[in-house]
């Protein structure tokens, strides 16, 4: 447990919970990362505006973040076959299942959706049976 | 207004993300792995969240209207299907294997490109193919149907007399 890091995990959580009241609470929309992405990849209807800029807002917040923090925030360590068939599961699985681990995870259990429970339980479970198989048994 | 209110709602995300460490899809993983040196932050951020989320939605929803939009926009299906259960898996292998889900991969852009991480580039690229392939098999999908309803209708309304 070497890189526990419970104090800013629950900050920046306190943060995405934030972020995700303030775009319900103004705009009437659920921030679900794989919709939002989703509806500007393949529009339907006029509304790819907002969705185009809520994703600059995503990528301005981790610029500042990245430059108060400096350093290597990010660590892949899957190889790149491993990556465009991972991306192309999650690409298609989120759009599939209609939702992520924001859109789910977050939104849906905070309305207590009976659709996303169960969805962030199989994702989380596979997941987990996923990197099982991957670092203990091949 | 609306788009302002985007701007504003995406950059807290960004940073939210940021602070969290979940860009970083090794310490994902490290939540993941439960069998090895578990590390159980992502708890604490999805615990963090829903501390906000959870009272504060039910209260927001009870509004008859979002402030700068004419209603909310939420999902209506109800029920369990084998689409929202297959398309969970699907994402939780996809999940487990890189340790990347949407958010983060989007995010996680900016310090590829500052950092010069192409691998990111390679998974988030992937990501928005798999979202386009998806959303192409839907739309023929939805044509395939209307056009075998046209023409059953078509077919009924020639049977008739």
């Amino acid at each position: 447990m070497e890189d526990f890091t419970p104090v800013s995990g629950l900050i920046g959580g306190l943060m995405l919970g934030a972020a995700t009241v303030l775009l319900l609470w103004l705009n009437g929309r659920l921030a679900g990362i794989s919709g939002i992405v989703g509806g500007i990849v393949n529009p339907k209807g006029g509304d790819r505006g907002w969705r185009v800029v809520f994703v600059m807002g995503i990528l301005l917040g981790t610029f500042v973040s990245t430059l108060v923090a400096g350093g290597r925030l990010v660590q892949v360590q899957a190889s790149i076959p491993v990556l465009v068939a991972a991306g192309l599961l999650v690409g298609f699985g989120t759009r599939l299942g209609s939702g992520c681990t924001s859109g789910h995870g977050l939104c849906g259990l905070s309305r207590l959706s009976r659709r996303s429970v169960a969805a962030t339980m199989v994702f989380f479970a596979v997941a987990m049976a996923t990197v099982f198989l991957v670092r203990h048994v091949i | 207004m609306k788009r302002l209110a985007a701007l504003l709602s995406g950059t807290l995300f960004g940073i939210g993300l940021s602070v969290s460490g979940m860009l970083n899809p090794a310490k994902v993983i490290g939540f993941l792995d439960v069998a090895g040196d578990w590390d159980p932050t992502l708890a604490f951020v999805m615990g963090g969240a829903l501390l906000v989320t959870g009272p504060i939605m039910p209260v927001i929803l009870r509004r008859s209207r979002p402030l700068l939009a004419a209603r909310f926009d939420l999902p209506t299906k109800k029920t369990l299907d084998a689409r929202l259960l297959g398309g969970a898996a699907l994402f939780g292998v996809g999940w487990g294997l890189s340790g990347f889900c949407p958010g983060p991969a989007v995010a996680a852009l900016v310090p590829a490109l500052m950092g010069g991480l192409p691998a990111v580039f390679v998974f988030t690229g992937s990501m928005v193919a798999g979202m386009f392939l998806y959303g192409r098999l839907a739309r023929n999908q939805t044509q395939d149907l209307s056009r075998r309803r046209a023409t059953s209708s078509q077919a009924a309304s020639e049977a008739r007399p």
